[in-house]
């Protein structure tokens, strides 16, 4: 079979330092996305473990699969979780969840976590759909927009453009700035039609690297079209897979003049966070 | 009296000649990635398959998307004017000239002269173009010219829920794994380009007759489906993916 540069490694973490058994509350948020799903769990509202792999077409299974994964040698069942919140675009899929929330609640409590109170705008790129969303320093969402219909701004661009140049989808990132200059970005806003733009370009002699930072500053270009239709306060973060792509945040970032705020965390558990931190509040309202 | 129409397209070059209001060839080339080179070699083809010498041509006039590369022609005109031109004159009661190509759509509507009144163009967007199409039939694993014929097949309406032909394309392959018969995605799919060429056609308003041209105008599935939406006959002129060179020849000053 053809090597698949669009696939992303698929992980599992969890914390040495946490005994999950003298915990008082155990919850769990699944994200099930169009492209990605993660759980995380967390004990006593602190980071326990989590996973992250891609959604299969099953949802029902992909969601039990990033629990199972994320509980994996924790002697964990999940008669042992307190509460367990869905989210995401599967989140209906998720059948041992108490409840559902929706994507753009958990994400903006998920970063307001990650990068501390001082968030009041983020952009989640996910691979599917984009999602400008503004919020306060609890991480209520104040005001969102997303753009879901259309693959440009999205991972899933960025997987087909991977392809489209044999690169891997992790290094592209880093490439796109291994270049002489940096090029006019890609002009096609479509997918499909930037696609054959490139292809172009590589005929005409550009090298991989240079068609690479075209399309990453055309992907960010796109993006900042969302943003800007919302209000950008700081501080500012993005989460999501394309968090982890430099090539397109550094031009992000360079484009509408404002810095990120960095994390340690997992850009992309953002949502499974923040769904888990909703599960912990629910669980304790639940005992009271 | 020699015109020649050129007309450069997304995905293919059209050459298209008149001799005194006759038709007397048309010949087409992919457009590549050296669309001037090919525009060129095909019109010196064309001239050399019908005995013209290149004097005797009174005029030379480009069109379509790529028309800039055509650095010998006489005149330049949109898309939108080839498109009017060549259909009204094809057919003079024709006041809404649907033109669907690889790339763009257009909807062009005209008065009882022929002339245009509005017009709406979608360029951005593969979703509603032939490359849509083009891009679902390769998930389906099926020739493109077999696409639409599959799909009449089929009266099921499964509603497409991505618009975007990147998120289409993972659909598509979910029902595949669902086991849903591929005439039925392929219906599916000429609905879903039908009902987006609908609503561009309804934003500027459409009167009869109605006609479509370009490439798409193959896809009898396709045409099945926007003749529903629209609850209208659409006329389809032989060699549909001609009318913009015709229209162009046509236009000489």
């Amino acid at each position: 079979m053809a090597k698949e540069f669009w696939r992303w490694k698929e992980y599992n973490w969890k914390s040495d330092a946490i005994d999950w058994k003298s915990g008082t509350t155990i919850s769990a948020g699944v994200d099930v996305g169009s492209v990605s799903s993660q759980a995380v769990i967390l004990v006593d509202g602190e980071l326990y473990s989590y996973s992250n792999m891609r959604t299969g077409s099953d949802s029902p299974m992909s969601s039990q699969n990033a629990m199972n994964w994320a509980m994996e040698d924790s002697d964990m069942k999940l008669d042992d979780f307190h509460y367990i919140v869905g989210t995401g675009y599967g989140r209906v899929n998720v059948p041992f969840a108490n409840k559902t929330i929706t994507e753009i609640a958990c994400h903006a409590r998920g970063a307001n976590f990650m990068y501390g109170n001082t968030v009041r705008t983020l952009i989640d790129m996910g691979g599917q759909d984009c999602k400008a969303i503004q919020c306060d320093e609890k991480g209520k969402v104040v005001n969102f927009l997303m753009n879901d219909k259309c693959a440009a701004g999205t991972g899933r661009g960025m997987e087909v453009f991977a392809d489209l140049l044999s690169l891997s989808i992790e290094d592209v990132g880093e490439l796109s700035f291994d270049i002489d200059e940096e090029p006019e970005p890609v002009s096609s806003t479509c997918v499909i039609f930037a696609k054959s733009e490139a292809t172009g370009l590589l005929r005409q002699g550009w090298p991989k690297n240079k068609v690479l930072a075209a399309y990453s500053s055309a992907m960010a270009h796109r993006v900042v079209a969302l943003l800007e239709r919302i209000e950008i306060q700081k501080d500012f973060v993005i989460t999501g897979g394309i968090a982890k792509n430099i090539g397109v945040v550094n031009r992000l970032q360079k484009e509408i003049g404002i810095e990120t705020l960095k994390t340690d965390y997992d850009t992309q558990i953002a949502g499974a966070l923040g769904a888990a931190l909703f599960a912990k509040v629910l669980a304790e309202k639940a005992r009271k | 009296m020699i015109q020649v129409g050129i007309d450069v397209g997304a995905k293919f070059i059209k050459v298209l000649i008149i001799k005194d209001g006759n038709v007397i060839a048309k010949e087409q080339v992919s457009t590549g990635f050296e669309s001037k080179e090919n525009a060129a070699n095909l019109f010196k083809q064309v001239l050399q398959k019908t005995g013209i010498s290149r004097d005797e041509v009174n005029s030379i006039t480009s069109t379509g998307s790529g028309r800039k590369v055509v650095d010998f022609a006489t005149k330049s005109i949109t898309d939108v004017t080839a498109a009017s031109k060549g259909a009204t004159s094809l057919y003079p009661e024709v006041k809404t000239v649907i033109d669907v190509g690889a790339e763009e759509g257009r909807s062009i509507r005209c008065n009882a002269e022929g002339k245009i009144v509005d017009f709406a163009i979608n360029e951005k967007c593969a979703a509603g173009a032939g490359s849509f199409t083009e891009a679902m039939a390769r998930a389906l694993e099926i020739p493109l010219e077999e696409f639409g014929v599959l799909s009449l097949k089929s009266d099921k309406e499964i509603p497409m829920n991505a618009q975007c032909a990147v998120f289409a394309e993972s659909e598509v392959v979910s029902l595949l794994h669902a086991k849903t018969p591929k005439e039925d995605i392929a219906k599916a799919i000429n609905d879903a380009v039908a009902s987006r060429i609908t609503s561009m056609v309804r934003k500027v308003g459409f009167e009869k007759e109605i006609a479509l041209i370009g490439g798409v105008a193959y896809n009898t599935g396709f045409i099945n489906s926007l003749e529903t939406d629209l609850q209208a006959k659409i006329i389809i002129p032989d060699d549909p993916e001609y009318v913009g060179a015709y229209g162009a020849a046509l236009i000489t000053n």
